[in-house]
């Protein structure tokens, strides 16, 4: 487990008073318990700073500018693709590709490294975990080809049964595209072993990193992940940036997956030579200041450090197990605390979940209710939808007193009437 | 206005016309794939006029008691009158105002209705789209 990787040197509680003044939003007087982080987190101002200065005194396109500040926009985007390479460890700054979220990195890996390798009777590994952005990609990858699909099961408690792996795996198989950590039940998978097994028989990984990336240290070189795929906007960051990276010998050899300015060498009527990577895959004008946002929210949170964050995720998810134990009829999915990072899903026997959100948001307490774009899962799960919580390095155990009075509150106004 | 007010779970405790009907002139079933909440509505049609109808299905409190209040309004009605309720008929009916999720719900109802009816697909005030 990821957690091996962690520095107890670098290890300090976390000040989430003072982490709290960062964040305007919970500045209100009726303060917001905020607890949809695996959704989209807040933003804090050094990231909306880092913003504003780009906006108001550099603002300009990267790369071919012959003038000051556009010479600045360039240094800085670079900047914040050389602080997401150190945040994961990369080997080289240019395997850090700049894209708009999650899904699109696993799209253009879909799309470019898929159509050079993927053929009818291939197989591609999944998870009954996967959010719709690792399985939709694969769909249509598979339609495009004949390539299949096959699932690799979740037990009982909602952890991957790691033990069939060893026989989906064949050399029909050219991929296993997995989660690092469930959106819906917080399963942190056991990515170590699985790219061992995956590589022991030529199978490339990408990692589905968006719920595991913001929340402890993920290092892709100790991990040997050929791809891994996550998003600014749930790491303190701003929407509209998120990154692939790929090992170098794979991207050079990938095709590109969006054509247009920038991403090109030379070209002429009928063709076109193409840039090196990462220009390669970043046609047209990025998200400028959305990347230099993101190498700001890199700083903040590597500032508080991953190792604290995480210890502090912990503290809340396990005071949140026991507080949600007490409640009648509710029956909470997935793994026990240790086993899972800082998400958790859940239902009250007699109250839909959008009447759970519902009256929760009555009460400024604001959870996300639905099938979390996991539809499989939920069927997995014989139910329709969930309630779900999960944490970042702002919340408090203020916020889950709160959750836990306001479904409480929930109940009184639902249960008694339906007896 | 709280959207948990008293009049919308007394719909949900206790939902008029609930059920199925054993023979009816239009059943028709769906669901709403943004939450799952599956709703089921029978008819039976005389003279072109709704002479029964019974809901079915599972949802939360908005959609529920929508659908509760809707069948109370088209009892008795000409398919003629039904056929011209709008989004906002629903809306005034439930009476509360409700973020772009949970109209959904409200519509649930309605979107059965008259898909299983007059075979109109879209959602309620979306038809044109």
């Amino acid at each position: 487990m990821t957690q091996k990787t962690m520095h107890t040197s670098d290890f300090r509680p976390l000040d989430v008073q003072s982490i709290r003044e960062d964040f305007p939003i919970f500045a209100d007087t009726s303060p917001l318990a905020f607890l949809d982080s695996a959704a989209s987190t807040q933003t804090p101002r050094p990231v909306v700073e880092a913003m504003d200065a780009y906006y108001d005194t550099y603002r300009s396109n990267i790369h071919r500018g012959i003038y000051r500040i556009s010479e600045e926009a360039t240094d800085q985007y670079e900047k914040a693709r050389q602080k997401v390479a150190q945040l994961i460890n990369a080997p080289r700054t240019s395997q850090i590709v700049f894209t708009r979220n999650t899904t699109e990195s696993i799209n253009l890996v879909a799309y470019s490294w898929g159509s050079l390798n993927i053929q009818q009777g291939d197989e591609i590994v999944l998870t009954d975990l996967e959010h719709h952005s690792n399985l939709v990609p694969w769909q249509l990858l598979a339609q495009r080809t004949g390539a299949t699909l096959r699932f690799l099961e979740i037990t009982d408690e909602g952890l991957l049964d790691f033990t069939q792996l060893r026989d989906v795996l064949s050399e029909k198989t050219k991929l296993v595209a997995i989660t690092h950590v469930s959106n819906v039940l917080g399963t942190i998978n056991p990515m170590q072993s699985i790219i061992d097994a995956a590589h022991a028989t030529g199978t490339k990984v990408i990692v589905d990193a968006a719920q595991s990336v913001p929340h402890f240290h993920v290092d892709v070189q100790q991990l040997d992940c050929d791809f891994l795929a996550f998003s600014g906007h749930k790491m303190c960051g701003p929407t509209g940036v998120g990154v692939l990276y790929g090992k170098l010998e794979l991207l050079d050899e990938m095709p590109p997956f969006l054509g247009g300015g920038s991403m090109i060498r030379s070209v002429e009527r009928d063709i076109s030579t193409y840039a090196d990577v990462p220009a390669k895959f970043e046609a047209g004008t990025p998200s400028i200041a959305e990347a230099i946002g993101l190498g700001a929210a890199v700083d903040y949170i590597t500032q508080a450090g991953l190792a604290s964050i995480h210890v502090h995720e912990q503290k809340l998810l396990k005071y949140t197990h026991e507080r949600l134990q007490k409640i009648e009829g509710i029956t909470i999915y997935g793994p026990a605390p240790h086993q899972k990072a800082g998400v958790i899903s859940f239902n009250i026997e007699g109250i839909h979940p959008h009447d759970v959100a519902g009256i929760l948001d009555t009460h400024n307490v604001a959870i996300r209710a639905g099938h979390h774009c996991a539809q499989p899962l939920m069927k997995k799960l014989d139910v329709i939808a969930t309630a779900r919580a999960s944490f970042y390095l702002y919340n408090t155990i203020e916020d889950i007193d709160r959750l836990c009075e306001g479904l409480q509150k929930a109940q009184t106004l639902m249960i008694r009437r339906s007896k | 206005m709280n959207i948990y007010q008293e009049e919308l779970l007394d719909h949900y405790e206790n939902p008029s016309n609930y059920g199925t009907l054993p023979n009816p002139d239009i059943s028709h079933e769906e669901d709403n794939p943004l939450c799952g909440d599956r709703i089921r509505i029978d008819l039976i049609v005389e003279d072109d006029t709704i002479k029964e109808v019974r809901f079915s299905g599972h949802g939360c409190t908005i959609s529920l008691a929508s659908a509760s209040m809707l069948t109370e309004k088209i009892i008795g009605k000409s398919l003629e009158e039904v056929k011209k309720l709008s989004r906002d008929d629903i809306l005034d009916m439930v009476g509360i105002p409700l973020g772009p999720v949970r109209v959904k719900c409200a519509l649930l109802a309605l979107k059965v209705l008259k898909a299983g009816a007059y075979g109109i697909k879209g959602w309620p005030g979306e038809e044109d789209e």
